[in-house]
């Protein structure tokens, strides 16, 4: 574990010794911003409305603002994966200190388990900033914050799933560009396969909309724990995180 | 220190090291001989457990780099080719980086850091950034981050390769200087850099061992006739060449002389005697006792670089481009 922790700092460091770390945060904090903005002046607007003219419809910041804000961030997490994944492998195939992880008494699965949590660590930095802004909604009103915190588990475990699939499509080049691309596409298709559930019924497209990462979110962005869309994002982690293992001991082989 | 038995690589269709087999014992200096593309590297990665081989083994300090390669990690300190260095970080940051992945912790690590940056000169660079360094430090960081746990074994892969002639002397008396405390193996195609730096040499050629023996040893076998340079002058301002030459071959145990050059009233002459006869005392007293001066009288020792051309040359006649290399190369000294 302590060789895990070694990787993991390092990995965390290079994030945000160079500019990525910083430039990931601030457009995600802008982009998301954006969005709580939004959200607000409509929620706003309407409960005016409904004053004006009389009605006392139960006014709901979880339904109105934060699930909705929740499956964005969720999707604009689907934009920022790639960019967090895309280096760790493909950069020391590229330099060649790959040789220097891989001559050093550790173990694979320490150094793929050490880059993995280091781009959750950075992950949960842009989460962060989502909590910044749902900390007024607390300040100037009280949400239900049960929903809340599972959203939060399920963005984590998304992104978790998500992260593996990006970890091992790194090792499988040395360009960043090429891995990064080849993440967000696999990532654009995890998304949008779901689609298919909304007109067609038959089983093809269960199994589909089964594996789109987004609708085993949405249960959690409702505020429930429905343990099988929590199976589902701990087997993508698992499977993600064992074919970067395989790839890695397969570059020995190969190369 | 090192056993290699039947080593072999194979990738899809090539064999890139075919049926190695060698030894290292504690302490020596090894030389790894090639020209590129020999196989010198995927031979180092093999020994390293970054490549795991084909068929044979490789054994470090007993342990085999397929069953135990944790026990041969923690034994080698590995540079390869271009020096393994993170850009954004810094001399210090980066070998504790290094030291921590090698198992070393708290107290020691401190220590073997200020250690390895005296050893290696790179003290005055602690606190930049590897990615700003030249490439004589970044070269130099490498050396220090193989051995910083001290290892028993170092692989070096070109070592000095693309240094300048100062940056190479200093990296050579470094490496000689840690010679005491490791065993060390390094690749080259650099000749002269065996000559100076190695006790043995290993000479490997298309991925096939060539030779394996000390620096001397193999000077001497390959020479197999001791063979003399000697320059002769005349002492009146003029010398007849032939007339040396016949004198010179009347001397007991010279099998042939051979006049290379004569400049003025100096010529010179290679001397080859027959094997086990020691000539040169004859010579000269043949030489004074005629009445000439003795300017030179020297054993012609056969550089490294002959060998190597004489057991490469005959294989890599098969293919173009090596050849054209070496026709030249012999003719000059012919």
């Amino acid at each position: 574990m302590r060789n895990v922790w070694i990787i993991c700092r390092k990995e965390l460091g290079s994030y945000f010794v160079s500019p990525v770390a910083y430039l990931l945060l601030t457009m995600f904090a802008l982009i998301f911003g954006f969005f709580f903005w939004n959200a607000l002046g409509v929620f706003i607007i309407e409960g005016m409305e409904m004053q004006m003219r009389g009605q006392s419809f139960p006014m709901n910041l979880n339904e109105q603002i934060i699930r909705p804000l929740l499956s964005n961030a969720s999707v604009v997490g689907l934009f920022f994966i790639p960019m967090i994944t895309m280096r760790l492998f493909a950069e020391e195939k590229r330099t060649g200190t790959i040789e220097l992880l891989a001559t050093s008494p550790i173990r694979d699965f320490e150094i793929i388990l050490g880059k993995w949590l280091a781009a959750m660590g950075l992950y949960s930095c842009l989460l962060l900033f989502t909590a910044l802004n749902f900390a007024f909604l607390f300040k100037y009103g009280n949400p239900d914050w049960k929903p809340l915190a599972l959203g939060y588990l399920g963005l984590l475990l998304q992104a978790g799933a998500l992260l593996a699939i990006g970890t091992f499509i790194s090792t499988l080049t040395k360009n960043q560009i090429i891995a990064g691309a080849a993440t967000f596409g696999v990532e654009l298709l995890l998304w949008v396969i779901g689609w298919v559930g909304e007109y067609e019924t038959a089983g093809w497209a269960h199994v589909l909309s089964y594996l789109s990462v987004t609708t085993h979110f949405e249960s959690f962005g409702r505020g429930v724990l429905d343990s099988k869309d929590a199976v589902f994002y701990i087997t993508g982690i698992f499977l993600g995180l064992f074919f970067t293992a395989r790839s890695m001991e397969s570059l020995r082989w190969r190369s | 220190m090192i056993s290699a038995k039947a080593l072999c690589k194979r990738y899809a269709g090539v064999t890139a090291v075919d049926q190695i087999s060698f030894e290292v014992t504690k302490g020596q200096i090894v030389g790894f001989l090639g020209p590129n593309g020999a196989g010198k590297t995927t031979t180092m990665r093999m020994l390293t457990c970054f490549l795991p081989p084909s068929s044979g083994t490789v054994k470090v300090a007993g342990f085999d780099v397929l069953e135990q390669p944790l026990q041969v990690k923690k034994r080698i300190g590995y540079l390869p080719e271009t020096p393994p260095i993170y850009p954004e970080m810094e001399t210090v940051e980066y070998l504790k980086f290094v030291g921590k992945l090698k198992g070393l912790r708290g107290g020691d690590l401190q220590k073997r850091v200020d250690y390895v940056c005296e050893r290696c000169a790179v003290a005055d660079v602690r606190k930049r950034l590897l990615g700003k360094l030249s490439k004589g430090y970044r070269q130099r960081v490498g050396l220090a981050q193989a051995i910083i746990h001290n290892p028993d074994v170092l692989v070096l892969d070109e070592p000095t390769a693309g240094l300048d002639p100062k940056q190479i002397n200093e990296t050579r008396d470094l490496i000689k200087s840690l010679a005491g405390d490791h065993t060390i193996i390094l690749s080259t195609h650099i000749l002269p850099e065996v000559e100076q730096t190695c006790e043995h040499v290993i000479i490997i050629n298309q991925g096939k061992l060539v030779a394996t023996d000390s620096v001397r040893n193999l000077q001497a076998r390959a020479r197999g006739a001791e063979s003399v340079l000697i320059e002769v002058g005349g002492r009146n301002g003029s010398l007849e060449a032939p007339i040396v030459q016949s004198k010179l071959e009347q001397v007991a145990g010279v099998s042939r002389v051979l006049c290379k050059q004569q400049v003025d009233s100096r010529a010179f002459f290679e001397v080859e005697s027959q094997k086990g006869k020691l000539v040169r005392g004859d010579l000269a007293r043949a030489v004074v006792a005629a009445g000439w001066d003795l300017n030179e009288l020297r054993p012609a020792a056969m550089s490294l670089e002959e060998i190597f051309l004489q057991l490469t040359g005959s294989e890599a006649s098969t293919d173009g481009a090596p050849e054209s290399e070496k026709v030249p190369a012999k003719e000059s000294r012919g």
